[in-house]
């Protein structure tokens, strides 16, 4: 395959030209935790999904930890609830282009998880997938550290199945797809392999800060 | 699809759809190759190198020509929108990056039933014009749910043997249909005497609500959850 690399991608500031008339409207007060190309959607959450939004009830829903572990792990909704809790507090950013501040998600972080499932050596890559058959690729390394939760509370409410409720993965330092709504579990893997967006040409990692919102960013 | 660039295509005709819809139709400088169903990006850059970008569905069918048409909700307060509909005049140039995406599209072979609310009619009419264009009308069905009679998109060349439009607010006065939200009869009737549930697969595009509605109508009608690809317009234009 021909890769041809966007010279324009992530380098905010340098501009190929202008567009006749467009003066912008924000001017001299980008917010610095906003990423290139992004913009506040302020109170709104926009919903994007190009799934139909399913109905999961709780009394039947699992989470799972499967692949190149020690010991692959099924929790129930009752069971992870029971984890330690964990708490982000901070922006969300989705491709599209807007970014969202100041949001409280409460679950449990995949470290948790992951210790528990014990992840073989050769790990390098998991695949998020969902309840509705959604997947998404993520490093490892993008997932533990304090870098993900499995979340169902946001700002203090349950999370709305429009966003993914009961429970969704948060991986609020990547673009949100990343963040896969309605998550059924993690599978750990020795390879990358790409998930639903990322195999219709949305990027492996998909950084807002480095703007990877497709392949070849 | 593979990787894309920003690239300038010149605006060679604007016209008004609705008062607040236009369609752009933009040239690039090379065949397009867009399936139907897929979006550009369109860039906005200001003198000192702001930007503001935004996803507008192709409603042309792919026809192999180097132009494409965008149509274009004026969104209240938008940015992006307004500037399109009050600056942008024809032989401007405009970054553009594309086409993406790759699930909410169809390849014009298989059965297909298209329900769009207001403005999600876009991605759906280069749809049904590329069956038209193909003569293959009979694989489509939409259903297009609109408040009035003024807010139909494309209102003289939608309406056909394929194509159904429901009014929620004020119908013309030539239909018998009251005014009224869409029903699981609407799509119901549409698709009489073409392929079944369970050859169809279903396009929905339109506002949040618009396509839960959609969604529980098509479900409710024996469409698995699978066979339901869904667009949804949320407020990032």
């Amino acid at each position: 395959m021909l890769v041809i690399t966007d010279p324009l991608a992530g380098k905010l500031g340098e501009v190929a030209g202008t567009t006749r008339g467009f003066m912008g409207r924000h001017r001299g007060e980008r917010d610095p935790r906003l990423p290139p190309g992004q913009y506040d959607t302020g109170q709104d959450w926009p919903v994007l999904n190009e799934e139909a939004t399913p109905k999961l009830d709780t009394a039947t829903w699992t989470f799972r930890v499967e692949g190149l572990v020690a010991h692959p792990v099924v929790w129930t909704w009752d069971e992870i609830r029971a984890l330690p809790r964990a708490r982000y507090a901070g922006a969300i950013h989705c491709v599209t282009t807007w970014s969202k501040f100041d949001m409280t998600f409460d679950g449990v972080s995949v470290d948790t998880l992951l210790a528990a499932a014990e992840p073989l050596p050769q790990v390098t890559h998991v695949l998020a997938f969902s309840h509705t058959g959604y997947t998404t690729n993520l490093p490892l390394d993008d997932v533990r550290g304090q870098k993900a939760w499995v979340a169902w509370e946001v700002d203090g409410q349950p999370l709305p199945v429009e966003h993914g409720g009961p429970a969704r993965l948060l991986v609020p330092h990547l673009y949100f797809w990343k963040s896969a709504k309605w998550v059924a579990g993690l599978r750990l893997l020795d390879h990358d392999e790409a998930g639903f967006w990322e195999q219709n040409g949305y990027h492996d990692r998909g950084d807002p800060w480095l703007e990877q919102r497709y392949q070849g960013d | 699809m593979g990787p894309t660039s920003w690239e300038s295509a010149t605006v060679v005709a604007i016209r008004a759809e609705t008062a607040r819809a236009k369609t752009f139709r933009l040239a690039l400088s090379h065949p397009g190759r867009h399936l139907a169903g897929q979006h550009y990006v369109v860039r906005l850059t200001a003198p000192d190198g702001y930007t503001a970008s935004r996803s507008y569905s192709v409603a042309s069918a792919p026809d192999g020509s180097m132009e494409f048409e965008l149509t274009v909700e004026r969104l209240e307060d938008g940015e992006v929108s307004g500037f399109l509909h009050d600056v942008v005049e024809v032989g401007d140039e405009l970054e553009v990056r594309g086409p993406i995406g790759g699930y909410f599209v169809w390849d014009g072979t298989t059965p297909a039933v298209l329900v769009g609310g207001g403005s999600g009619v876009v991605p759906l009419m280069a749809m049904l014009r590329l069956a038209r264009r193909e003569r293959r009308p009979d694989l489509v069905r939409l259903v297009v749910s609109v408040r009035a009679p003024t807010d139909l998109y494309y209102a003289d060349e939608l309406p056909g043997p394929e194509s159904t439009v429901v009014y929620t607010r004020q119908a013309p006065p030539t239909t018998t249909r009251p005014p009224g939200r869409l029903t699981t009869g609407d799509v119901a009737s549409a698709i009489t005497g073409g392929p079944g549930v369970t050859e169809l697969t279903a396009y929905v595009c339109g506002s949040t609500g618009f396509a839960d509605a959609a969604t529980d109508i098509l479900q409710e009608m024996g469409f698995p959850t699978e066979r339901i690809r869904v667009e949804r317009f949320g407020p990032s234009g």
